[in-house]
């Protein structure tokens, strides 16, 4: 096993505000992350440093075998995003959507590629429709097919579950699910516990800018994923009152 | 950090005793000139606070370069301490032009390319701290303070040039003149070192003034890391 | 497989996406246009234009519509990029950032040129005069690449700002205006029939602007989208 991912005592300030504090995250190949922990923790500040979308204060990030900034473009083009916001424009539909971000990412048989993702993610009937039109989970289901339009090794997601309904939520499951089992390396924030339990195969906490808990899928007792989560948030607290 | 530096008042000194050695140059030292009179006086600080208005765009311009380069935080300090500096000196700089204009041209106002230039330059600066309090993040800030005082910067020269293909009535004093200019007067010696005494004052004012608010800058920074503090 | 998209393709993947979204909806180009033509008969208005005081003040007309719905046309096309997250859709793409920056600013071109096409004409039928000429053209082509090189930079920047719906004209009116000046007066020579020779002058300003502007902008904007 290799390792995809490796984040190294990563500093991340906002004025003068500390989020992540000397943050320590690696994550090996074909691995499904959950990355949980209350609001505010500093989610999405990471996972925008791992997007390559903003730079730490200090540490090192490695992906796929290339370092950032340095190796940005390198990094990209081995990585999708999904976000709470699709990254959609909403006057194309989602044929010219794909086509687009096929051409940024200079993919080869485009046409191809664009077919099958709308297959893959449901949407072929809709292929001419304005995304616009389009429900929030369709939105986010082309979100997704959008994100791995370039066959990327990694695929990181920030709470993709944002503003669905059940339906859509297991729809989304489904497809995240199929996109992880062709051997791509997943990170996912959510704080939707009960959901992310039968989908991922680690889970890590982070609270206060750092990962204070970590377990695999393996040794966690069933529905033993709350007691955890819960565990590691009331250690941390105890812990800041001393 | 927190004590002044014994340096800095020094300077503070020197500013205060050769400000007044200036003031009193301009009153008793330099002659009346024979046609305006009095209100000639005024060209002195009026031409130094133009200079520090100049130099100080210049400096944000030039640490916006660096800023961008080396990311570090003093340099948005002085970035923005210099851009206030220079529009308040470029406000005084307007000022005196239209106390000395009034009289002379017999207008506060003209059309003229220097003071239209100084204005469009003095709203450049004004856009510059709107840009500035429109934005939270202060890395984020720092960034586009820099961006815009480096586009502002090189704005103003092209500015002045288009307006100067039209015909001036500004006097040139400095640098050969068009003796058909309103206002234009030909400097005795005495005269040329007062304006050099104020210009140097001038400057040195400036340099205490960012020294200044640089380290308001600072502590400005150090009260917000203790909140935060007091707040974990 | 070659880790960056080349800088070409790149740049006409975003002119393509911005023209095709525009083009469908056409919500800007119409506004841009409402909005010219609303400001030409405000302009009628305000300062009685009698055909021999018109003559003299056509040129700014021209200019101060253009730049107006200019405006407006670089705040939608930014909006856009913000809506749904776009921008950093954009950013994750394996693409050199001066090449988000020249696709931006290209389509921004495009749509002001288009306006001014539409615009030109109405005017001309309005008032019952021939503005056309090949020494217009080149004015407004060149007028109009500076206002949208420095433009499209800014509104990137006002975009991101707490008071983003006001801020992009007060930011760039101040620094556009040393072109606006070599615009108007080129504009003004060619309509009062003045040879290309005798207006150079202007024309090389007017290059030399666009010139300065644009490599100022590309050299800069990695800043104003790099986090």
């Amino acid at each position: 096993m290799t390792e995809v991912i490796t984040a190294s005592t990563i500093i991340k300030r906002f004025g003068h505000k500390q989020v992540l504090r000397k943050l320590d995250f690696s994550v090996q190949q074909g691995e499904f992350v959950a990355f949980l922990g209350p609001n505010g923790a500093g989610k999405t500040t990471f996972l925008r440093i791992l997007s390559s979308l903003s730079k730490p204060n200090y540490g090192i990030v490695k992906i796929a075998g290339f370092v950032l900034p340095t190796q940005a473009a390198s990094v990209r083009q081995k990585l999708g995003v999904v976000s709470h916001q699709p990254l959609l424009y909403g006057d194309l539909s989602a044929e010219e959507n794909l086509n687009f971000y096929a051409k940024l990412y200079g993919v080869i048989d485009r046409s191809e590629r664009i077919s099958q993702i709308l297959k893959m993610v449901g949407l072929e009937k809709r292929r001419r429709d304005l995304v616009r039109t389009f429900s929030r989970g369709m939105q986010q289901r082309l979100a997704i097919g959008r994100s791995i339009i370039h066959d990327p090794e990694v695929l990181l997601l920030d709470e993709p579950h944002t503003g669905l309904d059940q339906d859509a939520s297991n729809m989304l499951d489904e497809i995240l699910t199929r996109v992880a089992t062709q051997g791509r390396t997943v990170v996912m924030t959510s704080h939707d516990l009960p959901r992310v339990a039968n989908l991922a195969s680690r889970f890590d906490v982070l609270a206060r800018g750092k990962i204070m808990g970590s377990i695999q899928a393996s040794d966690l007792p069933k529905h033993g994923l709350l007691s955890f989560y819960e565990s590691v948030i009331n250690q941390n607290e105890v812990k800041n009152e001393i | 950090m927190k004590d002044k530096p014994k340096l800095l008042t020094v300077l503070d000194g020197v500013t205060l005793v050769t400000f007044l050695a200036a003031t009193a140059m301009v009153f008793f030292y330099a002659p009346t000139e024979r046609v305006m009179g009095a209100v000639q006086k005024v060209f002195y600080f009026h031409v130094a606070a133009g200079w520090v208005g100049m130099v100080s765009f210049f400096v944000a311009a030039v640490v916006g370069v660096i800023y961008l380069i080396k990311k570090s935080p003093n340099m948005d300090l002085i970035g923005i301490a210099a851009v206030e500096i220079g529009i308040i000196f470029t406000l005084i700089n307007i000022v005196t032009g239209a106390i000395w204009a009034r009289p002379i041209w017999n207008a506060w106002w003209t059309w003229d390319p220097r003071l239209t230039t100084a204005t469009i330059m003095e709203l450049v600066y004004i856009a510059y701290l709107m840009l500035r309090q429109g934005i939270d993040d202060p890395e984020r800030r720092a960034r586009f303070g820099a961006v815009y005082a480096i586009v502002g910067f090189l704005s103003v020269p092209l500015t002045f040039f288009s307006i100067r293909i039209f015909r001036t009535i500004h006097p040139v004093v400095i640098g050969g003149s068009d003796p058909s200019a309103v206002g234009a007067f030909d400097m005795t010696p005495k005269m040329f070192q007062t304006l050099m005494f104020s210009i140097v004052v001038f400057s040195i004012l400036f340099i205490d003034l960012i020294w200044h608010r640089v380290r308001l800058g600072k502590f400005q920074n150090y009260l917000e890391e203790l909140k935060i503090k007091l707040q974990v | 497989m070659k880790s960056k998209t080349s800088f070409f393709k790149a740049l006409s993947a975003v002119v393509w996406k911005d023209l095709v979204a525009e083009l469908r909806g056409k919500e800007m180009l119409s506004a841009m246009m409402v909005f010219a033509l609303l400001v030409i008969f405000i302009f009628n208005f305000a300062l009685e234009l009698d055909p021999k005081t018109r003559n003299a003040l056509t040129a700014g007309i021209i200019w101060v519509t253009l730049t107006f719905s200019g405006t407006l046309g670089l705040n939608r096309s930014m909006a856009v990029e913000k809506d749904r997250g776009c921008l950093d859709g954009l950013l994750l793409a394996p693409v050199d950032r001066t090449a988000i920056y020249f696709g931006k600013s290209i389509a921004n071109w495009v749509f002001m040129l288009i306006t001014a096409a539409i615009l030109l004409p109405v005017y001309s039928i309005l008032y019952n005069t021939n503005l056309f000429s090949w020494g217009l053209v080149l004015v407004i082509l060149l007028g109009s690449e500076g206002y949208v090189a420095v433009g499209t930079l800014l509104s990137s920047m006002s975009i991101q700002a707490r008071t983003r719906d006001i801020l992009l004209p007060i930011l760039l009116f101040p620094v556009i205006i040393p072109v606006l000046i070599a615009a108007v007066k080129a504009t003004g020579g060619f309509l009062a029939g003045e040879t290309f020779s005798s207006l150079t002058t202007w024309i090389y300003l007017l290059i030399g602007y666009d010139v300065i502007f644009t490599s100022v902008a590309f050299m800069v904007f990695d800043a104003v989208v790099e986090e």
